[in-house]
């Protein structure tokens, strides 16, 4: 069998112009600190446009007026492969079932999506949002009221016969 | 009016005026100095920059400030405390000290007399420079002894051979000034510059390169900031130090770049002067004059604030374009290995140095004994000679070298060599026979 063997002729370090090479180092460094085409993004300014399928901070549709869509089937409790929501089901005297509590561990969650696949109603979705500080580690356990409250665009479930997103 | 020298109380308030207003303005270069060294490697690098506190970042310098400040001081166990302590302000004193003989604006004219715009016009001007800024080595190496750390050891030793081997040549290309000047104030400096109607970064050429060479050198800066060596050494000789303690030597490194600036603007780019005679002062027996008339007889130079505040923006102009030329290098050049360091120092720079002193002096001596004046003729005559050494410097410098580094245009430096299958075989069964037994 033939073999290919590759020789790079490299100039010996005493023959390498240090004077030159710095010179033309310096001419690109010039061109770049006077190339107003800067590529940090100036972040609260200007905010990074995330993908349709980004998910990320939670949201529970709410009906017109203003119940939350969740009729306490217990999938998506059942579904989280973190085991971050907790669900207590209810039901009402017309025999709705609807939410007692729901509430979502924003810590635990790993952001899978599944909760928002599963659901029957289309009532809990992942969002596209990232900005979800806190002071206080409690404040990471959004109940049903704040997960009402969250007005970010939910995200786009991934269709199989158009898997691009096109 | 009256061209008199200020004198008496008003003199000493004139003294504590500019005492304390060219140490604030040292100080507050120094710390935009830093932060320009922020931006502009951020611009350098196609990023923005700390731009937050403040317009443009502005504020930043005193948010760095308040942070060093409110930081702990840490004091190492075995550290040797008193030298511990007592190494940042070695440092920081003569980078700020340095300051004090450096001219900064023409005369000024005041009501009680005529005001130099300079803190001390010592008579040895630039042997105050050299002692003072050679002392700042001591509170290097004591920093790096006394953190009794190896690696901040290590920085000291460097930084003092480092220290002595650039001085030489530092010292060298300053005596091509010196015998330009005929004196050693740096009052005189600039005045035989105006006289020569040039500034000696022409006719002087070469010492101007050597001489900034040297002064990045001395100044610990990249590409020769060997005492600190992040990638080798943590951070050198200031390993140890937190807090304030470390701003000092922070705050001394870029007084150096300011004060080493200011040397380099004051001695081959004029210091204060503007193109033109309109602005030239000079102190000749009792009288401030502009220059001489051509039957010798002196010409009264006119002192204004005007003119005090136009060549104040001049000498900050070329004090800025030396630091921005420390910042620029900086982020440009890699770092020395450290026997290049020495072998630049001690093999071309001293050498080059010693030669082009001896060149300059034969021209000086040639020059007067074909009895051309001092003047624009002088410095063209020099400027060709310097011209021709700088070339020649360049030449035996760069000879049979290369233009780029070994990574460009290495499709035409690669060659593919390929072996026949018999030989390949051959080669296989060589390597797979066991070696011949030896005796």
């Amino acid at each position: 069998m033939a073999i290919s063997v590759k020789v790079m002729h490299r100039p010996a370090p005493e023959s390498t112009s240090y004077l030159r090479a710095a010179l033309s180092g310096m001419a690109l460094t010039f061109k770049h600190m006077v190339n107003p085409d800067k590529v940090t993004q100036q972040y609260p300014e200007e905010q990074t446009d995330l993908s349709p399928r980004w998910r990320g901070t939670h949201v529970m549709e709410t009906h017109a007026d203003g119940r939350p869509k969740c009729v306490a089937c217990g999938l998506c409790p059942t579904v989280c492969p973190a085991n971050c929501i907790r669900l207590v089901g209810g039901e009402d005297d017309q025999g709705n079932r609807y939410p007692v509590v729901y509430e979502i561990d924003e810590f635990r969650c790993i952001f899978c999506g599944m909760c928002q696949e599963v659901c029957p109603v289309e009532a809990i979705h992942v969002g596209r949002h990232f900005e979800n500080a806190e002071y206080t580690r409690d404040r990471f356990v959004y109940d049903l009221d704040r997960l009402m409250e969250q007005d970010h665009p939910s995200t786009l479930l991934w269709d199989p016969s158009d898997p691009t997103s096109e | 009016m009256d061209l008199q020298p200020i004198e008496g109380i008003p003199a000493l308030v004139a003294a504590i005026a500019k005492n304390v207003g060219i140490f604030s303005i040292v100080m507050v270069v120094v710390a935009y100095a830093t932060l320009a060294e922020r931006r502009v490697s951020a611009f350098i690098q196609d990023r923005r920059g700390p731009n937050r506190v403040g317009p443009f970042g502005l504020l930043q310098p005193i948010a760095d400030g308040i942070k060093n400040i409110l930081k702990e001081e840490t004091l190492p166990a075995t550290a040797s405390r008193f030298f511990f302590v007592l190494a940042p302000i070695l440092v920081l004193v003569p980078s700020l000290v340095t300051f004090a003989v450096i001219p900064i604006a023409a005369p000024l004219p005041t009501p009680w007399g005529v005001v130099d715009m300079v803190i001390a016009d010592v008579p040895i001007g630039i042997l105050w420079v050299l002692a003072f800024s050679s002392l700042a080595v001591y509170g290097v190496v004591l920093g790096g002894w006394a953190s009794n750390n190896k690696y901040a050891f290590l920085g000291g030793l460097r930084a003092s051979a480092q220290m002595v081997s650039y001085e030489v040549a530092l010292g060298l290309s300053i005596i091509a000034v010196l015998m330009m000047a005929g004196n050693v104030t740096l009052s005189d400096v600039v005045w035989q510059q105006q006289q020569l109607g040039m500034w000696f970064a022409f006719p002087l050429s070469l010492a101007f390169i050597l001489f900034v060479i040297s002064a990045f050198a001395e100044t610990n800066r990249l590409p020769f900031d060997m005492p600190e060596a992040e990638s080798e050494l943590v951070t050198g000789y200031h390993t140890e130090y937190s807090a304030m303690k470390f701003s000092a030597f922070m705050i001394s490194e870029f007084g150096h770049m300011v004060t080493a600036s200011a040397l380099m603007a004051t001695l081959f780019l004029g210091g204060w002067d503007l193109p033109g005679s309109w602005d030239d002062a000079y102190w000749f027996q009792g009288q401030l004059i502009s220059g001489f008339a051509a039957d010798g007889s002196v010409i009264l130079a006119s002192p204004s604030l005007l003119k005090t505040l136009a060549t104040f923006v001049g000498f900050g102009a070329k004090t800025s374009l030396f630091l921005l030329l420390y910042i620029w290098i900086r982020w440009t050049l890699p770092r020395f290995r450290y026997d290049q360091v020495m072998s630049l120092g001690w093999k071309v720079m001293l050498p080059t140095a010693l030669a082009y002193v001896m060149l300059i002096a034969m021209t000086i001596l040639l020059l007067d004994e074909l009895g051309v004046t001092y003047g624009f003729g002088y410095g063209v005559a020099l400027t060709a000679v310097s011209g021709a050494a700088t070339l020649a410097f360049v030449f035996f410098l760069d000879r049979g070298r290369t233009i780029t580094g070994a990574a460009a245009r290495q499709t035409q430096r690669i060659e593919t060599k390929t072996i026949s299958p018999a030989v390949a075989a051959l080669e296989t069964a060589r390597s797979a026979e066991p070696a011949p037994a030896g005796d």
